[in-house]
């Protein structure tokens, strides 16, 4: 494996969560349970999409086959998206939601702080402007587990069984395989086992405020990122190819 | 200190608005321009809110990463102007939750054109284009209206508006200028939009019955008629530069006047929606009376805690 094509990968990789998440997100839209979450989810969703365009256009760039971020988004076959699983989970209830966003930013933000040192010059400054977004994110999600958590006894409940779902999905946040350690030898990514402490000790932090208990089954599901991806992500590329899908090669 | 009776109090409120004077919160103003105050500028808060909806609905499916964005951030502002509005309405004594389960009982209106559905890409476009634009010229005029808060509240919303009349507008001529698919959706677009959007102004002068004394309390500048004339010679001319045409056989310039004619308006149709019968005002109203019930539990969870969090800090 060369630099380039596991910087694609890598790249790739986070593209597609954003990508992913974005797009999950877009389907409060109107729906959310205030007015101030309709406008927190729709910001969220927008920064991460902010952020595949970036990474997805990076991707093409490193990857030089006359593609662009568009082409990448919306035009690849369900086994070549690279995303985790737990982004394409369903957005279930307000609490399902958070608890999956809660998550995933505990665990960006370590890694956009680490990877804004990076030795790449591109990911280093995607990982500075994504970082400052990213924060609020967490800190938007952890009040919300905090408040959920910590609420009635329904919502308690609610955000207990979201927990105990998600759960499953969180190693692969951690995923590596050569390229992450080709990277990581390059100094281009950080170390997955330095972000895995910090994401643990934030996770645990935030549990304990909300009350909320770790599960004890901690059995695992991974795939996303070599392209084996639930039953949910047809439905969510069939709604995000539509139009390139059916109307090709068109400008809009 | 002299007591004022209620004539002398009306005399000097009208006084001030006659010297374009803006009516802030606290001062004495006639209930009737408090009520009529509040039942507008919560109906416009529902239209931003409700009119979510129908954009919202096509998000998921925007043709490209930059649409998306663009999309999102413009639905973002819509309910950042719903959060104005519904506050703007708050300084008069209304209650938001009150006027959200107004709009939910059916009792409160929202603008009819969001009971259209939006069937393709280009409906996108149509809807910055034409409703964006009939709203700016509705709210242009606002941003002078007599009631401070309001009259603030629609500097920024007119701002944000114009930039979303225009990214609709350029939604459409892209697609005017696209394969003939992409220019047949955006012509379909057109078709179903513009005579809605005529409708958006409200009925002719002759049948608006709040609008005299709107126009007296200076909370209205121009009549519905004026404004929907203003459009219709500004829209005109946009759709003849992108090459699409208006569904309107008696559309014709007026050397004299120097205005368009245009054809007579189905107000049948209009009353029929704004009483309930469009195609999806049952969707609009289901969707919004589903994310309250839906929300509720997170909404007790967010006071049972913060109820909580002030007993520990008092102990």
């Amino acid at each position: 494996m060369t630099k380039n094509e596991a910087l694609f990968n890598y790249t790739l990789r986070l593209g597609d969560d954003s990508l992913i998440l974005g797009q999950r997100l877009a389907e409060w839209c109107g729906h959310g349970p205030i007015l101030e979450e309709d406008i927190a989810i729709t910001n969220i969703s927008l920064d991460l999409i902010g952020q595949a365009t970036n990474l997805l256009n990076y991707a093409a760039l490193i990857e030089n086959k006359d593609r662009n971020a568009d082409n990448i988004a919306f035009l690849r076959l369900e086994k070549e998206y690279c995303n985790i699983l737990l982004v394409e989970q369903l957005n279930g209830d307000f609490g399902d939601t958070m608890m999956r966003q809660f998550l995933f930013d505990a665990f960006r933000k370590p890694l956009f702080e680490m990877l804004q040192f990076s030795k790449d010059k591109q990911l280093a400054a995607i990982a500075e402007k994504s970082l400052k977004e990213t924060k609020y994110h967490l800190k938007h999600s952890s009040e919300w587990i905090i408040r959920l958590g910590d609420g009635t006894e329904e919502s308690h409940q609610r955000v207990q069984n979201s927990l105990t779902n998600l759960w499953r999905y969180t190693d692969e946040l951690f995923f590596t395989d050569e390229s992450d350690t080709l990277l990581g030898e390059l100094e281009i990514i950080p170390d997955f086992s330095k972000i895995k402490e910090v994401w643990s000790a934030n996770v645990t932090a935030v549990f304990e405020q909300a009350t909320l208990q770790i599960p004890a089954n901690n059995w695992q599901f991974e795939g996303g990122r070599k392209g084996r991806h639930s039953e949910h992500m047809g439905y969510l590329l069939a709604e995000l190819q539509y139009m390139q899908r059916a109307y090709p090669n068109m400008e809009w | 200190m002299k007591v004022l009776n209620t004539e002398e109090l009306n005399r000097k409120f009208q006084e001030k608005i006659d010297n374009d004077i803006k009516i802030e919160p606290n001062d004495w103003m006639p209930d009737a321009y408090r009520q009529t105050l509040i039942r507008q500028i919560s109906q416009h808060a529902h239209s931003e809110i409700v009119g979510m909806l129908p954009e919202g609905n096509w998000i998921t499916r925007a043709p490209n990463l930059r649409r998306k964005a663009v999309l999102l951030a413009k639905v973002q502002d819509e309910a950042g102007h719903g959060l104005y509005l519904y506050s703007a309405t708050e300084t008069l004594g209304a209650d938001r939750e009150d006027t959200i389960d107004d709009l939910h009982s059916g009792k409160a209106k929202y603008s009819s054109i969001f009971n259209y559905p939006t069937l393709s890409w280009a409906d996108m476009g149509a809807i910055g284009w034409l409703v964006d634009g009939a709203a700016i010229m509705n709210q242009v005029p606002l941003c002078r209206c007599s009631y401070g808060p309001y009259a603030r509240a629609m500097v920024r919303v007119c701002k944000e508006e114009s930039f979303h009349q225009r990214q609709g507008f350029e939604i459409m001529m892209k697609l005017a200028n696209g394969t003939p698919e992409q220019k047949d959706m955006a012509q379909d677009a057109l078709n179903r939009f513009w005579w809605p959007a005529l409708m958006m102004f409200g009925p002719s002068d002759d049948d608006s019955p709040n609008s005299q004394q709107s126009m007296k309390w200076k909370i209205k500048r121009f009549s519905n008629d004026d404004l929907r004339q203003q459009f219709v010679d500004a829209t005109v001319a946009q759709a003849a530069l992108i090459g699409l045409t208006i569904p309107d056989l008696d559309l014709k310039f007026d050397k004299k006047s120097g205005h368009y004619i245009f054809g007579e308006i189905n107000w049948n149709e209009f009353y029929e929606v704004v009483k309930g019968n469009g195609p999806c005002n049952k969707e609009r109203l289901d969707a919004r009376r589903k994310a309250k019930e839906n929300g509720l539990w997170v909404r007790e969870a967010a006071m049972a805690f913060s109820a909580k969090r002030a007993i520990k800090k008092s102990a």
